[in-house]
């Protein structure tokens, strides 16, 4: 059924129908209206979840952590300041795997107080380990609730997912959102089986102190599972296309861009605007064209590789800036590209507080005069790690 | 891919707290216990038991050498020593 809706009550029919049980938010601008709408629902009772008011972000990021832990499907949305304030419990959250499904309405940081969209508290948050995604319309954040659960909930990922909407440009713009049927979605995310949770009649702890003996494996168990991810996403949006009849997620978007000389690399909403500029320049004859980035974590490296290596110019367009830096998407996106010498290769090592030892730093020369590595870790003990959860 | 992140109740004591001792350890006297267990009581890793009548002993498998026992004995019984003592 299509609506005419706002962003953010698109988001809410979306989780809504994704039957989710728990529900906590602290209300900031331009997030408000996501959850306003969804404490609607749940008073009426158009939706059988708790919905759980709380004095803080952090509280609200706290709460549903601790509902994700008992193996209830959990929501909640967030904006700027609120997500930075939750961002000790994120870091959290995707180190004990919990599958949460939170919508980022995309704001810039203070200080100066500033309501309006960038990306910059999103991308602040890149290294949590969480996968992001970032949509263009209504439709698209509608759609992303549902393929982001089924995306988490995977017993092989088990990872939260940020989906990302352009504050007041997409939260508050009103576009025709096609609905779908409960039916269909059910058909499409059945309901949430947890692999393990807290559960008295079967007690575990979870969070524990994981010393520097075991703490790097959780960290590139992590980065593995992230890599599994990229393959996973174009396989659920086919699903989704397949019940629904519209495109599902992908780590890319492209437009025009296999003719194309000079390429345009964005994220977000700005790519509609994008769109009809390349439109606009074509007809004056220029051959340009669009990578949107749907997935920015984990980073399609390979992928976008192969769509730019042979282009003129590309032009990469963010809301967001690593200050002292460059843009965190321009550093990564000219990182794919360094043929000249030196070789730069990248490793990681030390985490949790692993000894860094001449043995280290010798499989680092093994592997880095060998190979082209970016993200290598060093030391690591595969006897700790399991492809499914273990106690 | 999962790292380990759970575990059944009981796994802290796996976790052999007491090599995290540094320079000193309790001794207990014997001496003058009059069996208030007020060291029992105040030890963070509960590792002191009454072993007899005016008798305790702390396991130092997992005594941290804190030194609250000491310090909360009325009688003196406890003191601190260097580990190697």
């Amino acid at each position: 059924m299509r609506k005419f809706l706002e962003g953010s009550h698109a988001v809410a029919e979306a989780v809504k129908l994704s039957r989710v049980g728990v529900i906590s938010a602290y209300p900031i601008t331009p997030q408000t209206h996501i959850v306003e709408r969804l404490a609607e629902f749940v008073a009426n009772g158009e939706l059988n979840a708790q919905f759980i008011n709380v004095e803080s972000e952090h509280s609200a990021a706290s709460v549903v952590l601790g509902a994700e832990a008992t193996g209830v499907r959990a929501f909640t949305a967030t904006s700027s300041q609120g997500l930075i304030l939750m961002s000790e419990v994120l870091f959290n959250i995707a180190g004990l795997r919990l599958p949460l499904v939170l919508v980022c309405a995309n704001r810039a940081l203070s200080s100066p107080i500033n309501i309006w969209n960038d990306h910059q508290d999103a991308v602040a948050l890149r290294d949590s380990g969480w996968i992001q995604l970032y949509a263009e319309n209504n439709q698209e954040v509608h759609d992303f609730i549902y393929q982001a659960y089924k995306l988490a909930e995977n017993p092989e990922i088990m990872l939260p997912v940020m989906v990302n909407m352009d504050g007041y440009i997409l939260t508050h713009g009103m576009e025709p959102v096609d609905i779908p049927s409960q039916e269909e979605v059910d058909k499409f995310l059945p309901p949430y089986t947890p692999p393990y949770k807290l559960d008295v009649e079967n007690p575990l702890s979870m969070g524990l102190l994981g010393d520097p003996t075991v703490y790097l494996e959780t960290r590139y168990a992590i980065q593995k599972t992230l890599e599994d991810v990229l393959k996973l996403i174009p396989k659920i949006g086919e699903e989704f296309k397949s019940i629904f009849g519209r495109k599902g997620i992908t780590l890319l978007e492209k437009y025009k861009i296999d003719d194309a000389e000079d390429v345009i690399v964005a994220m977000g909403s700005v790519c509609g605007t994008v769109k009809d500029f390349i439109d606009k320049k074509r007809k004056e004859g220029l051959s340009l064209g669009l990578l949107k980035i749907v997935t920015y974590r984990p980073f399609p490296k390979k992928e976008i590789f192969n769509l730019l290596k042979d282009k003129k110019n590309v032009f990469v367009l963010e809301k967001a800036i690593s200050l002292g830096s460059d843009g965190p998407l321009y550093t990564e996106i000219k990182s794919l590209f360094e043929n000249s010498l030196p070789k730069i290769c990248g490793f990681i090592a030390g985490l949790g507080g692993r000894d860094i030892t001449f043995n280290t730093l010798e499989e680092m020369l093994t592997i880095g005069r060998k190979e082209m590595v970016s993200s290598y870790f060093l030391d690591v003990n595969h006897t700790l790690l399991r492809d499914k959860f273990f106690v | 891919m999962f790292g380990p992140l759970v575990a059944k109740p009981g796994s802290s004591k796996d976790n052999k707290t007491g090599s995290w001792r540094m320079l000193k350890k309790p001794r207990f006297l014997h001496e003058n216990c009059v069996g208030c267990g007020m060291c029992k009581l105040i030890c963070p890793e509960a590792c002191i038991d009454k072993k007899d009548k005016n008798f305790y002993e702390p396991d130092y498998s997992y005594c941290k050498g804190c030194g609250l026992c000491s310090y909360i004995c009325p009688k003196k019984d406890i003191v601190m020593v260097k580990e190697e003592e």
